[in-house]
């Protein structure tokens, strides 16, 4: 253990090796261009991108967007043959074990039944089509978690903001504002709420969440605002004349958007968390519309009979709260300054290489 | 201290009068109590609506209504506490008192182990970042992250209580299984321990070796139907506790501890017989706790005649390893209790319930017949699914932060000097990098821990337990006003009073931060 240590500690040289390649590779770039190149560069965090991306397109695409109340309903059908409230036939052929509703979906490629089949997941008790359900749910606890997320970022900075930037008693009655918000658990106001909104629909429901997921964004946000008021850079442009709008917006703001990107994308993975848990417990999405959470909790105890009902909608949960969570990873790397990069033996080699062929 | 103590308590009184009559208020302007009663076709009805107008005081408007409840929770200074009644009548206070220790029974164990496993693997990560260990590690804590906890229950019910019941029957296993549990546990210890490839090649292998042959033996003597440890296993198991609480406490170098330690163990041998007979039936928690202390006590002499300098490290470890190894006689004696225990009629061979808090059909028995072992396996058993599934969510955090802080430490100079003045690796990290590293996580654990009051509100309702989390649902879903005020209250206390002593405690752990 002792050794590897050694080699962590390095000596002076080697460390001046890695600081010249670190400082090669971010000159003349700006501040953003080196975020970008750091995001892009982190495998897991780009992987989870393309995966998020790809789920959303095909969870929004699949069942088409509807929206709207009932009297002026905002539909676009998707590519998906059924809907949430068509009723086809339960179907028990071809299923094993005298069960019935089963999934058609086979990934094997080159058998017969290769491909979605009618029933990719399965039907659920009365025979509605589970791939309908489990999109249409994915659907509204991803639109829930942007609104959710959306909101409370943009809540969060306008408190913590004015509450850095102007100090003071709006500093001393915000922050009581927010301190008097995050007493109450998270789950006790969404209950409250969820339980009272949940028929008016995922936006509504999504609005209230929002409303009130904005407070530790608002602590981190004053905490970056009454660092960088300090600074020179906004003493240069007081000096100049801006007003505090400008100094705000053009001057504070950029160089704490670090911090809000990275904590309003880890919320959002917890927003679908509360969702799917609020719904779980029936305080959130109700029926007849669905949510995965509501899927879940309809369907746990067909587990063992029919694990099909209970695996899809888990299964779209984790992998968005995975993929998002990847994704602020990376981002928080990113934006991080003290963050270096692993310096890959390959490239210590290189720069050796260089440094004997300059001598 | 005391004028900085005394301004945060008053600020705390005034926050809690905000929040709660903020949810007051919320609530109460959210729905209608009584919109069930009137859509009903009760020929009684305008009686009832009347009634319950009457007992909620819904004729006076909510903000003042809420004044009328505050009344009652300030009268706790002149000793008539009154939390108001719930819908049905009864007080809301004793609902409360009621559910507070089940709720503690189900959450308790859950966050001290998850705390101490996520801080000992997350510790493991940070010295090896960047292996191959610590990237699995940090994929699985994202994993666990983003696991919904209701998910998760009905997965360990069917796997960890309903399968695992249907293997106990035969316990057999197969060497499929046996492969397989060994190719784990020697891929864990391979990255845990790992250094030079031969060396990390040694480690898988004999890693290997030790679990399939041990699963082989077990299964053969049927140890997974009536396991046991017998007073072999104890000497065994604690002289290998003992070196690694020394290796990790002292260092080996230290002979007066590991041989304290060893002692402690070879004690543990020989008490083990004489003991028994005082473990009965009639055993008591009271006993337990006398026990304890005096096994507290056996390890500070122990370390007290041990030690020639250094006393005071000498009898943590001592200490340590004493209590570590009396608990090796505990769970052997509810071990004796497991096959009575499963063949009991009750239970018929499937030990692991699903839901519920105990078997009730067997506390009727143990009521009239009491064993303490009996229930104690009883409670311990219907621990084991929620347990789990609450350390699974919490633990990942742990993992995370402790990384993170101790990869911060090691960065600091003060861990270069450490190292430059010649320090053992043990001493760099256990005493200079892991303390430093523990305070970050002093405002966790406090958050955590008071979040446990509240905070167990799915698991509950997955496992079928009656606490606070049953209480506040039940507030929601019958609009009950006074019970969801009541919990509501209590949480946001624990949180804020939580907070304060993470600021205290920060501040008395690290120098550098001063209240004023």
């Amino acid at each position: 253990m002792a050794k590897k240590n050694n080699i962590e500690s390095t000596d002076s040289s080697a460390q001046g090796n890695e600081n010249a390649i670190a400082n090669k590779e971010t000159e003349g770039l700006s501040q953003g261009q080196i975020v970008l190149r750091r995001f892009v560069r982190h495998r897991a965090a780009m992987a989870a991108l393309f995966s998020l991306f790809a789920i959303v397109l095909f969870v929004f695409t699949a069942s088409g967007i509807h929206l709207g109340s009932e009297e002026k309903p905002i539909s676009i059908s998707g590519w998906w043959h059924y809907s949430i409230t068509d009723l086809p036939e339960l179907e028990y052929e071809s299923c094993p074990g005298g069960t019935v509703g089963c999934p058609t979906l086979n990934l094997v490629p080159f058998t017969e039944n290769f491909g979605f089949g009618d029933h990719p997941f399965g039907q659920d008790d009365i025979g509605r089509d589970y791939f309908a359900l489990v999109m249409r749910g994915a659907q509204q606890s991803i639109l829930i978690m942007l609104i959710i997320g959306t909101l409370g970022g943009v809540i969060g900075t306008i408190v913590g903001s004015i509450a850095g930037f102007y100090r003071g008693w709006v500093d001393t009655l915000l922050m009581r504002f927010t301190d008097l918000i995050i007493t109450i658990p998270a789950i006790i106001i969404g209950a409250v709420i969820g339980f009272r909104v949940g028929n008016l629909g995922v936006m509504f429901l999504g609005l209230y969440l929002g409303l009130f997921a904005w407070t530790g964004l608002s602590r981190l946000v004053r905490g970056e605002f009454l660092s960088l008021r300090e600074r020179e850079f906004v003493d240069a442009a007081r000096v100049a004349g801006a007003s505090n709008r400008r100094i705000i917006f053009k001057h504070i703001l950029p160089n704490a958007v670090g911090v809000i990107i990275v904590s309003v994308t880890l919320s959002m993975s917890g927003a679908i968390l509360t969702e799917t848990a609020l719904s779980y417990l029936g305080f959130g999405v109700v029926a007849p519309d669905v949510s995965l959470g509501s899927l879940i909790s309809l369907y746990q105890e067909a587990f063992s009979t029919r694990p099909w009902l209970f695996w899809y909608p888990g299964f779209f949960i984790i992998s968005i709260a995975l993929c998002i969570n990847f994704i602020g990873d990376g981002l928080r790397d990113a934006f991080d300054p003290r963050q270096k990069r692993r310096i890959t033996a390959k490239e210590k080699a290189a720069a050796r290489e260089i440094k004997k062929a300059a001598v | 201290m005391f004028a900085y103590i005394a301004r945060r308590l008053s600020a705390v009184l005034i926050i809690l009068l905000g929040s709660s009559f903020f949810v007051y208020n919320l609530e109460a302007y959210a729905g209608d109590p009584l919109e069930e009663l009137r859509l009903s076709n009760d020929p009684k009805k305008e009686q009832m609506i009347l009634n319950l107008t009457r007992q909620l005081d819904l004729n006076t408007p909510p903000p003042l209504r809420y004044f009328k409840w505050l009344g009652g929770l300030l009268g706790g200074f002149t000793g008539n506490f009154d939390l108001g009644k719930t819908r049905t009548g009864e007080s809301v206070a004793e609902q409360i008192g009621t559910a507070i220790p089940t709720t503690l029974r189900l959450v308790v164990a859950a966050t001290f182990i998850a705390i101490f496993l996520g801080i000992a693997i997350g510790m493991i990560t940070a010295l090896r970042q960047y292996s191959r260990f610590d990237y699995s590690i940090t994929f699985v804590s994202f994993l666990f992250f983003s696991l919904p906890i209701f998910w998760v229950a009905v997965l360990l019910k069917q796997f960890l209580a309903i399968e695992f019941n249907n293997w106990l029957a035969a316990a057999e296993l197969s060497w499929q299984w046996v492969v397989g549990i060994a190719l784990a546990s020697a891929t864990l210890w391979a990255g845990v321990l790992a250094s030079t490839r031969k060396k990390t090649a040694i480690v898988f292998v004999s890693a290997f070796a030790v679990t399939a042959s041990l699963l082989t033996f077990l299964g053969a003597i049927n140890w997974f139907n009536n396991p046991g440890l017998g007073p072999i296993m104890v000497v065994g198991l604690g002289a290998g506790v003992a070196v690694g609480v020394t290796v990790l406490s002292t260092g080996l170098a230290n002979k007066s501890a590991l041989y304290g330690s060893l002692a402690m163990a070879a004690f543990g041998g020989i008490i083990y017989y004489p003991i028994q007979p005082l473990l009965n039936k009639d055993f008591s928690f009271l006993l337990l706790l006398a026990l304890a202390g005096a096994t507290v006590g056996v390890g500070l002499i122990a370390g007290w005649l041990a030690a020639k300098e250094d006393r005071s490290a000498v009898m943590r470890t001592t200490t340590l390893s004493a209590v570590i190894v009396a608990a090796f006689i505990f769970v052997d004696r509810l071990m004796q209790t497991w096959l009575p225990y499963t063949s009991n009629d009750y239970i018929s061979y499937r030990p692991i319930p699903t839901v519920g808090q105990t078997n009730t059909l067997l506390q009727d028995e143990l009521m009239a017949n009491p064993d303490f072992w009996m229930s104690t396996l009883d409670a311990l058993l219907h621990l084991v699914l929620p347990t789990v599934a609450l350390c699974i969510i919490s633990f990942a955090g742990y993992v995370r932060y402790t990384r993170g802080s101790l990869l911060e430490v090691l960065n600091q100079d003060y861990i270069r000097t450490a190292r430059a003045k010649g320090l053992t690796e043990r001493t760099v990290i256990m005493r200079h990098a892991f303390r430093n590293a523990m305070i970050p996580l002093t405002t966790l654990v406090a958050w955590d821990i008071a979040g446990l009051i509240g905070g167990a509100i799915i698991t509950e309702r997955v496992f079928g337990w009656i606490g606070m989390g049953t209480l506040f649902n039940k507030a929601i879903t019958t609009f009950d006003l006074n019970l969801l005020m009541g919990v509501a209250i209590l949480t946001s206390f624990l949180a804020i009073m939580a907070n304060l002593f993470a600021d205290l405690v920060y501040s008395a752990l690290d120098p550098r931060i001063r209240v004023r």
